[in-house]
């Protein structure tokens, strides 16, 4: 029989358009702006402070849509987000020291829907703004670094000439070797300089005290600087956008710092834990007992502070080299982090442990922290915060080296699966050239006005009443077949972002719509050719079969090409494109299945196996 | 709308015109952009963050309007961690005075307005991101050749190619002309106007096939001719759509998603030329044959048999 569909085709669309509904509608319950009290002290607030907190707000024309209580937290939800930072305000001059006053934004999904752990999109920065992290990058350390890193490889080749050198020492930004004798000095200057042309040499003392002082010049410290900045901005851009299909901005500002903004957070905790995580990995080996101590560093355990081992200066590779990283599971089912190197990474790993069998080699996690004290002016009694960056070195393993190691391996000796997911999270993007440090955090606001906003809306929203128009005069009974397939359509492409956590923008929002323009063009096809087989003569059900059957070829070619370029652009490309190309490969999945399936469905079950005369096409 | 179908357009003998109105987009485009360049938006140029202190929370709009009608573009003001702090992108290069002179234009109004920190912001996009996404570009088109050439034959490959290159060209090219503000989202408009153009012409693509292989005339021009009339309602009736939708984006959009819907409507009205006249009549000079798309020793039925 034709144009009928076997019953569980009709169950499967039910079911799927079902779960769609689901998952879209928490879109429809928007987390509202709030502001949060909580006691200074710890304990509960007095009502009848939030009862002047109340009064203040709306003597001040704030629309307070609900007021709750928590664990001795309060929570004031309000009806506009424009009123947030006011209220905030208000609060907080009210309360002074009594209470913290914090912004919120409190989820607003009905409990029955957050059982089905759904939850609505996040707004992007232009739309709700979200939270503005100034970061600022250590240029000493980067300095620092980079002259232990030189100072190492000097020390290699000089051993490797079998020269003798005592000591080296890092001053700002020289290095300087102490040699036995002049001779040695001499020979070392000509080779180190031939190898590293950006730095300025001078020879000083002689004999015994003969030492060798080379000083970066100013065009290799800013090359540095500006390798520092870009690498960090490199690896937050691929840190942030780790976190998922969120639209997030990371810019330079200034000569040594950089913003982060990320959409539709109030909640800094956890994001600043990823941003400004500075860890990572260093891989030494111990130190002989015949090795002179000025080579050695005795270092602690990261978990057992009381156990130590001392391990040589040099260091073998750091987690730059670190090509992918991975976390998993020992046999005995404590975490693991499986890494590869790089080509560069792989070939000294396996020259350091190839001629070391039976040392032990030791992994060293490092960690840039800060810490703010408030210092008091004694004479003006002015606060100001003071920044005192230190950093934190313990050894996460020491292991016998059995075999020469190759590009991958793995590290065991983290404390739980969430050190190891952050582990391989941080050594994936990159680790940071040089230490970061907070210098500021901030709510900031949309970054498109109000005005914008609405006319964006307004624009999408008769964007779409078009489209449905169009396909009404052009198509009659068929066009509001394609109309319903194209609002479920519109409700399992939300329900999609959704669970996958995307980022609505502006921008975005008009991408949606124009893919449903777009989506629109499966049905025009099969339309355009029923039309055409009822004009070559066809029955009415032999038109509809041969339309759908015929447009098909061409449907299923085009949205696959189509889906090709999105999902090769997700897999590459980054940021926004990344984030349009979600949009687009998602459009062409649902808008496959609405205008394939959903439509024929409602054709089936409207004209299937009846004798029709006339079709309002 | 039924006079369209009984339509029979000669497209293919008019193609020498279409090829040259699409020779001059090009040169045209090609020395916008080489000449004239692209007038890059704050996303990719950077520019200056500014920080003012208002006594009483202001206007957002107000600044925004304020700003942009003393000659600064691409503007961007929000609030910053309270209602009273405002804080300034413009795309304008850094130095030193334009704090002062943002801080002064604003206290024209008669606000209070002290100016917090003036600094110079970078782009968004880095070089790594682009050289990324750039090359993402080239693998996603070589795949689609690939497929296309699978499905169809090579020769429909080297046309669709052409065909997105065309419509990239001149999009960009308008830009370049008219010095429009090229950001990020005019970019996601390029990819989806690649998406678009390319699924025009894998349906016009179908449709020649299956002229191709059902025609019974050997001359080629015309069976293009049938296939393309064929599908010149639906090319009509998607495109109007994707246009209507456009055009509301644009009148009543506002300024956010403006160069957005531009770059859209200049890419879906040179895509569905390009459909037609780039991707199609080039397969004309590259000489497919019936051959190319019926292999001669595998099927045997009567077609095959007829062929001389």
């Amino acid at each position: 029989m034709l144009n009928r569909y076997p019953l569980w085709k009709y169950l499967l669309i039910l079911v799927v358009l079902v779960v769609g509904l689901i998952y879209s509608l928490p879109n429809l319950f928007p987390e509202d702006p709030a502001i949060q009290i909580s006691s200074a002290q710890g304990d509960s607030l007095d009502e009848r402070q939030i009862d002047r907190v109340e009064t203040a707000l709306s003597e001040n024309d704030i629309a307070i849509k609900a007021l709750e209580e928590e664990n001795g937290q309060w929570l004031i939800r309000l009806r506009h987000d424009d009123d947030q930072l006011s209220a905030r305000d208000i609060a907080a001059d009210l309360l002074g020291n009594d209470a913290t006053v914090a912004l919120n934004l409190a989820e607003a999904t009905p409990e029955w829907l957050q059982a089905f752990s759904a939850s609505p999109m996040t707004l992007g920065l232009d739309l709700r703004g979200g939270v503005h992290f100034l970061l600022e990058v250590d240029m000493e350390a980067a300095l620092t670094q980079r002259l232990e890193v030189n100072g190492s490889a000097m020390r290699e080749l000089l051993r490797d000439e079998r020269i003798r050198y005592r000591n080296t020492d890092i001053e700002e930004r020289s290095l300087s070797i102490d040699f036995a004798s002049t001779e040695d000095r001499d020979t070392a200057r000509s080779l180190i300089s031939r190898d590293f042309p950006e730095f300025e040499y001078s020879s000083e003392g002689d004999g015994r005290a003969s030492t060798l002082v080379m000083t970066l010049s100013d065009q290799s410290v800013n090359e540095i600087q500006d390798y520092a900045i870009n690498q960090n901005l490199t690896t937050l851009r691929n840190r942030v956008n780790e976190l998922g299909v969120a639209e997030p901005m990371v810019q330079r500002q200034g000569p040594n710092q950089i913003v982060v903004e990320l959409p539709g957070i109030q909640d800094t905790v956890a994001a600043k834990r990823i941003v400004g995580a500075t860890a990572n990995l260093e891989f030494r080996l111990e130190a002989r007992n015949d090795t002179p101590d000025n080579e050695t560093e005795i270092l602690t355990f990261r978990n057992e502070p009381s156990r130590s081992a001392e391990l040589m200066r040099d260091v073998i590779i750091t987690g730059d080299s670190v090509s992918s990283a991975s976390n998993s599971f020992d046999e005995n089912g404590r975490p693991q982090v499986n890494i590869d190197l790089d080509g560069t990474g792989g070939t000294l790993m396996n020259r350091a442990t190839r001629t070391n069998i039976g040392r032990n080699m030791a992994v060293l996690f490092i960690e840039h922290k800060s810490e703010d004290t408030v210092v008091v002016d004694p004479e003006t009694g002015e606060e100001t915060i003071e920044r005192e960056p230190y950093v934190e070195r313990g050894l996460i393993s020491l292991a016998t080296i059995q075999s020469a190691l190759g590009n991958s391996f793995r590290i065991t000796g983290l404390d739980s699966p969430t050190e190891a997911a952050e582990l391989a999270l941080l050594l994936r993007s990159g680790s940071l050239a040089a230490p970061i440090y907070f210098v500021q955090e901030r709510t900031i606001g949309p970054s498109l006005g109000a005005e914008n906003i609405e006319r964006g809306l307004l624009s999408v929203q008769i964007g779409l009443l078009l489209v449905v128009l169009f396909m009404l005069v052009r198509y009659k009974v068929f066009g509001v077949f394609a109309n319903i397939a194209l609002a479920l359509n519109l409700t399992l492409l939300v329900a999609v972002m959704s669970m996958l956590g995307a980022t609505l923008t502006l921008p975005g929002i008009a991408g949606i719509v124009l893919t449903l323009g777009m989506a629109v063009d499966a049905n025009v096809l099969i339309f355009e050719r029923i039309r055409e087989e009822l004009r070559n003569g066809m029955s009415v059900q032999q038109a509809i079969q041969a339309g759908y059957e015929r447009a098909f070829t061409s449907i299923v070619d085009a949205n696959i090409t189509t889906l090709l370029v999105a999902v090769i652009l997700f897999s590459i490309g980054s940021g926004p494109v990344k984030g349009f190309a979600v949009t687009l490969s998602i459009g062409i999945l649902t808008s496959l299945f609405t205008a394939l399936m959903v439509t024929r469905a409602m054709v089936n079950l409207a004209y299937g196996s009846k004798p029709v005369k006339k079709l309002w096409i | 709308m039924k006079p369209l179908s009984h339509l029979r357009i000669d497209f293919m003998g008019r193609r020498n015109i279409a090829f040259a109105v699409s020779a001059v987009l090009l040169i045209v485009s090609i020395g916008a952009i080489l000449l004239q360049q692209l007038n890059l938006g704050l996303d990719f140029t950077g520019g200056t963050l500014i920080e003012v202190r208002y006594g009483a929370a202001p206007s957002l709009d107000a600044i925004r309007v304020l700003l942009e009608e003393s000659g600064f573009q691409d503007v961007s003001v929000q609030t910053f961690g309270a209602s009273t702090e405002v804080l300034i992108r413009l795309q304008q290069a850094f130095d030193a005075d334009v704090g002062g002179e943002v801080v002064n234009l604003l206290r024209a109004s008669g606000d209070s307005v002290d100016l917090v920190r003036s600094e110079f912001v970078g782009s968004q996009v880095g070089d790594q991101l682009r050289d990324q996404s750039g090359l993402g570009l080239l693998v996603a088109l070589g795949v689609v050749m690939l497929y296309v050439a699978f499905r169809f034959q090579y020769k429909f490959a080297i046309g669709a190619l052409l065909a997105l290159l065309h419509d990239v060209i001149i999009v960009v090219g308008v830009f370049a002309l008219f010095q429009l503000d090229f950001d990020l989202t005019v970019l996601a408009a390029i990819l989806a106007v690649i998406g678009y153009s390319l699924n025009d012409t894998i349906v016009v693509y179908d449709r020649v096939r299956e002229a191709i292989r059902t025609s019974r005339i050997e001359d080629m021009p015309q069976i293009f001719n049938e296939a393309i009339n064929a599908t010149l309602s639906r090319t009509l009736a998607t495109s109007g759509t994707t246009i209507l939708v456009l055009l509301a984006l644009l009148l009543l959009g506002g300024d956010m998603i403006e160069n957005f819907a531009i770059a859209l409507l200049v890419g879906i009205v040179v895509g569905t030329f390009s459909s037609i006249y780039i991707a199609a009549a080039l397969l004309l000079p590259l000489k497919l044959s019936r051959e190319d798309l019926i292999p001669t020793k595998k099927e045997l039925d009567e077609e095959e048999e007829e062929l001389p």
